[in-house]
């Protein structure tokens, strides 16, 4: 079953008397569990294809799905309900609230978006920081970490309230190789452990390699279709 | 809650910025509680005093009286019987105190070598006691403790009695033409001086009523007005209501009405001022609703520039447009919140302060000085921070409304 297709999808940016088409007639579907992988270099619509998932953005033409639901035209309320019930987000940044801790930063989805009592929370929360290995920082802010610690609670906080899909843009750009293989191993194992599909962008060889399947873009068009990891990644 | 935990968070993220606004706030709420509190002490101490030691609350007069109370017209008064009937319904108002009945004219005094015009009330000493129970203490060299004066005195305007050298225990003769126009003289011994008082009857001499008919010769008492003092001040409108109405049936001879009632408020210039500290008070809050407004716009305008990537992560992991606009809101609300509550708190305590220290003011021709009694009431307050804690909400509405109608995918490209 796929938990992903997208169907002769385009994207054009107005920019000025210019129109920028950042994906053309792109189709392709992603089986749901997949560790997948968009790859291409910077500009090839890595990032607009993850937007277009994520219901961040509407694509020009052409129908979306996701989880089953065709998400082209969301209005933003729904689009904003739709993210918080099915999807989990990664970044590049890491972009974790200063002002909370760990554990409030995995708390907040859960607090704010679903508005679960805290009987509920609480397990939740302490299940995913135990799962990427952050507990015992719990009571520590965001400023008080690595990198690589960073994104494990980021991680954490897009997973604690199990979506049925996580998207990460470039999820390993600011982290030094090391880092940056451990937190794709994380990932990894949180797929194996949660059943969660991963979607990740990366212009990265050591890290496409990790995918189960890839979909290559250049020039907003899809150049493979559903493949596995490159040569040039494995070797 | 959940809502203002993250709010106070997020103040406390520019610690310093939040700092000097919620002072600013905090100031401007001090401001106001001390003003507020200073001008109604000032307001209720002058007010007792033009009340209580002159006008009393309410007056009563026969129907025109007060279109030519300058010239004290003795062919306008309250005939014996209406001023009867009218004791008689005053007698029986619960929520009169007391009443006084007097009769004001004009005389010419002598000493003897020197000879002067003066205002009197001819008064019950009691009952006038009773109705303007401050004018005992207005009045310097009494000659008596138990009464203001007793028959055959007089208490004499004290810039008048200095002009003419005189003192108390002095004869003097009092002249007046009654309302036919013939001339009477009597003597009589001076009981005391009576200090000068801002508005009409201010600068009134005072004698026994008996005295006063006997001098202007009336084959029976007339009144010139009934001064009617109401157990509670702020029900003074409400009697004046209730006694006009009660009085509009009574008509003369013409079948025009008998008599006519007027509240201190009408009665005195004093009322003009007090209007004036209304609208000072006024405006005190009107600079305070626009130092909230701007303080927390501004803020409210720079966290939201600060954070837009943030709102961008908030809003991508589902954070709806309407909970991203009641995160910012709680931010301007508890930001007014704390501040008012703090400039209450400080507010009231520089009011007790003043209230141990003792504020004297000045006021009247005499140098009368009073000490105020500076206070607010909880209303009073709670109106106060209700102002700011309102504004502080509406000052966000605008940079919320701007969060919340953020494209999620544009803000996490924001740098």
């Amino acid at each position: 079953m796929d938990i992903v297709t997208f169907d002769n999808v385009s994207k054009i940016y107005q920019m000025g008397q210019v129109a920028v088409a950042a994906l053309q007639e792109v189709t392709f579907a992603i089986p749901k569990g997949a560790f997948t992988a968009l790859i291409g270099p910077s500009g090839s619509g890595k990032t607009t294809a993850l937007n277009l998932i994520g219901c961040l953005d509407s694509p020009t033409r052409g129908e979306v799905t996701v989880a089953g639901q065709a998400v082209s035209r969301l209005d933003r309320r729904s689009g904003a309900e739709f993210r918080g019930r099915h999807l989990g987000f990664v970044f590049q940044d890491f972009n974790l609230l200063p002002v909370l801790t760990v554990y409030e930063n995995v708390e907040y989805p859960l607090l704010m978006i679903r508005d679960q009592p805290k009987a509920q929370r609480r397990p939740a929360v302490e299940r995913v920081l135990a799962a990427v290995g952050m507990a015992d920082q719990a009571q520590k802010y965001p400023a008080q970490l690595s990198g690589g610690q960073k994104q494990r609670v980021a991680v954490a906080r897009a997973l604690v309230g199990t979506p049925d899909l996580v998207l990460a843009d470039e999820p390993t750009a600011n982290l030094d190789s090391h880092t940056a293989f451990l937190v794709i191993e994380l990932m990894k194992q949180m797929r194996d452990a949660f059943g969660t599909t991963f979607v990740f962008s990366t212009h990265d060889p050591r890290i496409m390699e990790h995918a189960e399947l890839t979909f290559r873009m250049e020039d907003g068009r899809l150049t493979n279709n559903g493949a596995a990891p490159p040569e040039e990644a494995i070797r | 809650m959940k809502i203002l935990r993250l709010a106070f968070k997020n103040l406390l993220r520019y610690k310093r910025r939040t700092l000097l606004t919620g002072l600013l706030i905090g100031v401007g709420v001090v401001a106001v509680i001390v003003f507020v509190g200073l001008s109604d002490a000032f307001k209720g101490a002058i007010t007792g005093q033009i009340t209580d030691s002159m006008l009393s609350h309410l007056q009563v007069h026969r129907k025109g009286y007060t279109a030519s109370i300058d010239n004290l017209p003795l062919d306008r008064m309250l005939p014996a019987k209406a001023y009867a009937k009218l004791a008689d319904m005053l007698a029986g108002d619960p929520a009169v105190e007391a009443f006084s009945p007097r009769i004001k004219f004009g005389a010419m005094l002598s000493n003897y070598a020197q000879t002067t015009n003066v205002r009197l009330n001819g008064v019950d000493p009691a009952r006038e006691q009773a109705a303007a129970p401050l004018l005992a203490s207005r009045i310097k060299d009494r000659t008596r403790d138990d009464a203001i004066l007793a028959p055959g005195e007089v208490v004499l305007p004290e810039i008048l009695a200095k002009g003419m050298d005189l003192k108390a225990g002095d004869t003097v003769v009092l002249v007046a033409n009654n309302k036919d126009g013939s001339v009477n003289g009597m003597t009589f011994v001076v009981a005391g001086m009576v200090e000068s008082l801002m508005g009409p009857g201010g600068r009134d001499g005072y004698m026994h009523i008996d005295d006063a008919a006997a001098l202007l010769r009336m084959a029976e008492t007339e009144i010139s007005e009934v001064a009617v003092r109401v157990k509670h001040s702020e029900d003074v409108d409400a009697v004046a209501g209730r006694l006009q109405e009660t009085l509009a049936p009574m008509k003369n001879q013409a079948g025009q009405p008998m008599f006519e009632v007027h509240t201190w408020k009408q009665l005195s210039p004093f009322f003009n001022v007090v209007r004036m500290i209304d609208l000072m008070t006024l405006g005190v809050q009107t600079i305070l609703i626009a130092v909230v407004l701007i303080s927390v716009l501004n803020v409210m305008m720079m966290s939201v520039y600060e954070r837009v990537r943030e709102i961008g992560t908030l809003a991508a992991m589902g954070t709806t447009p309407g909970r991203i606009m009641g995160l910012f809101v709680a931010e301007g609300f508890s930001l007014g919140l704390v501040s008012a509550l703090s400039g209450a708190i400080v507010g009231i305590g520089i009011l007790w302060v003043l209230n141990l220290s003792g504020v004297e003011v000045a006021f009247g021709g005499a140098g009368q000085v009073f000490t105020l009694e500076p206070a607010v009431s909880l209303g009073q307050v709670a109106s106060a921070a209700l102002i700011v804690v309102g504004i502080s909400v509406l000052a966000s509405l605008q940079p919320a409304a701007k969060a919340a109608r953020l494209v999620p995918v544009d803000a996490l490209r924001h740098i």
